[in-house]
């Protein structure tokens, strides 16, 4: 647990020590600012769907290129060694890593809570439930991708490489449910159920349901398990 | 204490370490050499918890590597090959973040730091930025972060490589001192910063271990004939024969002419120096002797014919 938060505190400390997480920040604002406001006066609609529905494609690129340096980096530039010969196991080493990614991402996301203020001052009979929920799985998705990108920067020593795993892996998931149309009804179930999309926009909807929160959790679980099982095969090669 | 033995490690087809043994006790200095590639990094990387060997074990006090991992690598400390560091942070911030993988906080780590701080004579650059410090230090800083939690056991993969001469020597002394309160494994490809540091060297090549023991224990071991090589005048080759029929213990080798002068070769067993009765031979045969010079074997030709790759260098 010690560990956990020492490589989490370094982690994030690195992030803000570095222009990244301000240019990350500021991109995501600005790209989420520009295409939710774009709309948002047009339809007049007292709801924030427009913001909910440009932040999941943001996140494809925005969330694999936060976490491609996690790891990747540490093997490039030697420190895993360090690392992996402290005592500390490989779940608290991933697990620090992954939280930093993840205090990144909701920091991003909660950046755009000022459209909220907007829908305060502006709207009529807010939906504050439906909101509410629609930044739960948002939150939820940006962990999974966050595993997502973690797992990716464990699999290479270059960051590019890690950030096109990452957005291929991501993109795979995201895309999933697009394709239903062209795969067997037999398969569509499952194929439905693995598709992020899906379970995001149940959330959104206003709906918690156990399943959805079932799907968000194990994602997170299976990709940070693959990473720190990456992390222990190479002791063995 | 480590012990290791029968330790193998192959990667897929290529046994990079075949088969070793060896024990290093406590508050010994021992170097461990080797020409590039003969495996001396991943014994060490074995002997840290960063390889599980493919064969063999490796005992740390008593306790397995592959069993008690974590428990062992709180008594190691360790600095990789090339000294990776953070450099975007600062030295005290890299010291600090060890030191709270490491639960060491609060009143205990200031106790720490200066300790490290003093030993490895950082006191000027605590505050700096690691990138911006010089190879010597980011040695000292790598040195320092190895040592944070005192430990019994350092394991230092070539400490010294691409250190100007004097940081060479400043290294050395680092080392040496911490010696006598612990027991250090060095690596290095160069023997001679090896044989100034430590009390006990282990040779390895392709894997195996081809030398064990003290710098005189491998002298008398490796060392064979001493040549003696002579520049005389008024010799003939006839005359040299003569000479190794007349004093056993001599063997003649060659004899070539440059100018008027001859350089003459002979080889003697060690431990029977005949010099003085080459020396009464010449005088009766009339030669002149410019200059008579035995030439020992040293360590450096022990490793070189001892590690195959060092002698196709040369």
């Amino acid at each position: 647990m010690n560990s956990t938060r020492a490589i989490f505190s370094r982690e994030l400390k690195g992030f803000f020590n570095s222009p990244m997480a301000y240019i990350f920040l500021v991109i995501f604002a600005l790209v989420n600012g520009y295409f939710f406001t774009n709309t948002f006066f047009l339809f007049g609609q007292s709801d924030l769907r427009a913001l909910f529905d440009i932040v999941p494609l943001v996140y494809l690129f925005f969330i694999p290129a936060v976490s491609m340096g996690l790891i990747s980096r540490e093997k490039s530039i030697g420190t895993m060694e360090i690392m992996a010969t402290l005592p500390l196991s490989s779940f608290e080493f991933v697990m620090g890593k992954f939280l930093a990614a993840l205090s990144l991402i909701l920091l991003a996301l909660f950046s755009t809570s000022i459209h909220f203020l907007t829908l305060l001052s502006v709207g009529t009979n807010v939906d504050h439930g439906a909101v509410l929920c629609g930044y739960l799985g948002l939150a939820l998705m940006g962990a999974t991708y966050a595993a997502i990108g973690t797992y990716a920067s464990s699999v290479t020593e270059n960051q590019v490489v890690s950030f096109i795993i990452g957005v291929f892996i991501v993109l795979v998931f995201f895309m999933l449910d697009k394709t239903l149309l062209f795969v067997p009804y037999s398969l569509a179930g499952i194929i439905q159920f693995l598709a992020v999309d899906y379970h995001l926009s149940n959330i959104a909807r206003g709906v918690i349901d156990t399943r959805n929160l079932i799907y968000f959790i194990s994602m997170i679980a299976f990709f940070l398990f693959l990473t720190v099982q990456t992390l222990e095969v190479r002791r063995w090669r | 204490m480590i012990s290791v033995s029968n330790l193998s490690k192959n990667y897929g087809n290529v046994k990079a370490v075949d088969s070793i043994s060896f024990d290093l006790k406590d508050g010994e200095v021992v170097g461990f050499l080797g020409a590039n590639g003969a495996g001396k990094t991943t014994t060490l990387k074995m002997i840290t918890g960063y390889l599980v060997p493919t064969n063999g074990e490796i005992k740390v006090n008593g306790l397995d590597i592959v069993d008690n991992t974590s428990e062992i690598q709180e008594m190691i400390g360790y600095l990789p090959e090339l000294n990776p560091l953070y450099t975007e942070m600062r030295v005290y911030d890299y010291l600090e973040f060890l030191g709270s993988i490491r639960n060491i906080k609060g009143s205990d780590f200031k106790q720490a730091l200066s300790r490290v701080v003093d030993k490895c004579g950082l006191s000027g650059v605590v505050h700096k930025v690691i990138a911006d410090c010089s190879k010597g230090y980011k040695q000292r800083i790598g040195l320092a972060a190895a040592m944070i939690h005192d430990p019994k056991i350092l394991i230092l993969d070539e400490p010294v490589t691409g250190l100007d001469p004097n940081q060479i020597v400043e290294i050395r002394s680092l080392i040496k001192s911490l010696g006598k309160e612990k027991l250090v494994f060095m690596s290095s490809h160069i023997l001679q910063e090896i044989q100034a540091t430590v009390d006990k060297i282990i040779i390895i090549d392709k894997g195996k271990i081809v030398a064990n023991g003290t710098n005189e224990e491998l002298m008398s071991d490796f060392m064979g004939n001493v040549s003696l090589e002579m520049e005389v005048m008024k010799a003939t080759k006839k005359s040299a024969q003569e000479l190794q029929a007349k004093i056993p213990s001599v063997k003649f080798i060659s004899m070539e002419k440059s100018g008027g002068v001859q350089k003459v070769n002979f080889e003697y067993p060690k431990d029977k120096d005949p010099r003085e009765d080459i020396f009464k031979y010449a005088v009766k045969s009339k030669w002149v002797i410019l200059k008579m010079m035995p030439q020992t074997t040293n360590l450096e030709d022990i490793f070189r014919n001892l590690t195959s790759s060092g002698a196709s260098n040369e």
